[in-house]
């Protein structure tokens, strides 16, 4: 067997071991790609009510 | 305290990324088999990390709570309720991953050990945090509310901790934090350290984005936000 094959194969507990790396790669990468998404909505809305705001105080 | 969040954002991330690469290198290539365990001791790099700060993470929600509830700092509501999804979601890791670890070591997916027990409860105190923050119909009803039981809970972080060593149970004790004689070797101790760095730094890297969107979102109507948004739009 090369290399590679025995680093995937984990000495038999490839399932449990790469199944724990994908579940947290899941759950860590969701909440920061969660997060970086709301903090885009929310700077769009609420710059956009500003400057909504702005122009309405201006007219 | 926004502009200071987004200057360490990007500090933060590339210091969480950097050693998230390291750390996975060296645990998961060049560190070697356990003897014992065999190659399955590899979800230790994951596993510690993420109950640590599960644990780290309530701790600093729980101290923010009290301040908000003593002295009214609104900033202090504001770290406690960015913190909360990112607790639960290390105590998640934490617990799947310590499910996957002992299906193969000690034959069974989960048992109500005092160990597990005491973290499941942790996972039910985050959700419980930010249920209670859904539900309640005013936001500073809410807000106190949800405080008075972050500090409450903190009760629970002691027990996690010694339940090793206060019950018999199937979870093996601390090996790491015995500083007079580390009982791991250290091609095993470094990695598991630079993970731990690595979850620090996504947890604060997290923090500071979750935190600028609370702001924004609170402080809507602010004239710093409306300069702000000149800004970005003349500029």
């Amino acid at each position: 067997m090369d290399s590679v094959a025995v680093f995937f194969h984990m000495g038999g507990y490839a399932f449990f071991v790469w199944t724990s790396y994908a579940l947290t790669a899941v759950l860590l990468m969701g909440i920061v790609l969660w997060s970086s998404f709301q903090f885009r909505k929310s700077q769009q809305q609420s710059f956009k009510r500003a400057l909504q705001h702005q122009a309405r105080r201006q007219k | 305290m926004y502009r200071v969040a987004g200057i360490l954002s990007p500090l933060l991330a590339g210091a969480c990324v950097l050693s998230l690469l390291i750390g996975l290198y060296l645990g998961l290539v060049v560190a070697p088999a356990d003897y014992e365990q065999g190659d399955s001791y590899r979800i230790i790099f994951i596993h510690v990390p993420a109950a640590w700060m599960s644990m780290f993470v309530y701790m600093v929600m729980a101290i923010s709570s009290a301040v908000f509830l003593i002295w009214r700092l609104k900033i202090a509501d504001v770290v406690a309720v960015a913190s909360a999804p990112i607790g639960a979601a290390f105590t998640a890791v934490a617990l799947l991953t310590g499910s996957f670890w002992g299906k193969p070591m000690w034959g069974t997916w989960w048992i109500w050990d005092a160990r597990l027990t005491s973290e499941l409860v942790l996972l039910f105190l985050y959700l419980g945090y930010i249920a209670l923050r859904g539900a309640m119909e005013t936001q500073q009803g809410a807000a106190r509310a949800a405080a008075i039981l972050a500090v409450v809970g903190v009760v629970n972080i002691p027990i996690i901790h010694f339940s090793v060593e206060w019950w018999n149970t199937l979870h093996q004790p601390a090996s790491i934090t015995k500083f007079d004689k580390p009982s791991m070797h250290i091609s095993m101790l470094r990695p598991l350290l630079i993970m731990v760095f690595a979850f620090q730094t996504l947890y604060f890297f997290n923090l500071m984005v979750r935190v600028r969107t609370l702001i924004l979102e609170r402080e809507a109507r602010s004239s710093w936000v409306a300069a702000l948004a000149g800004e970005r739009t003349n500029g």
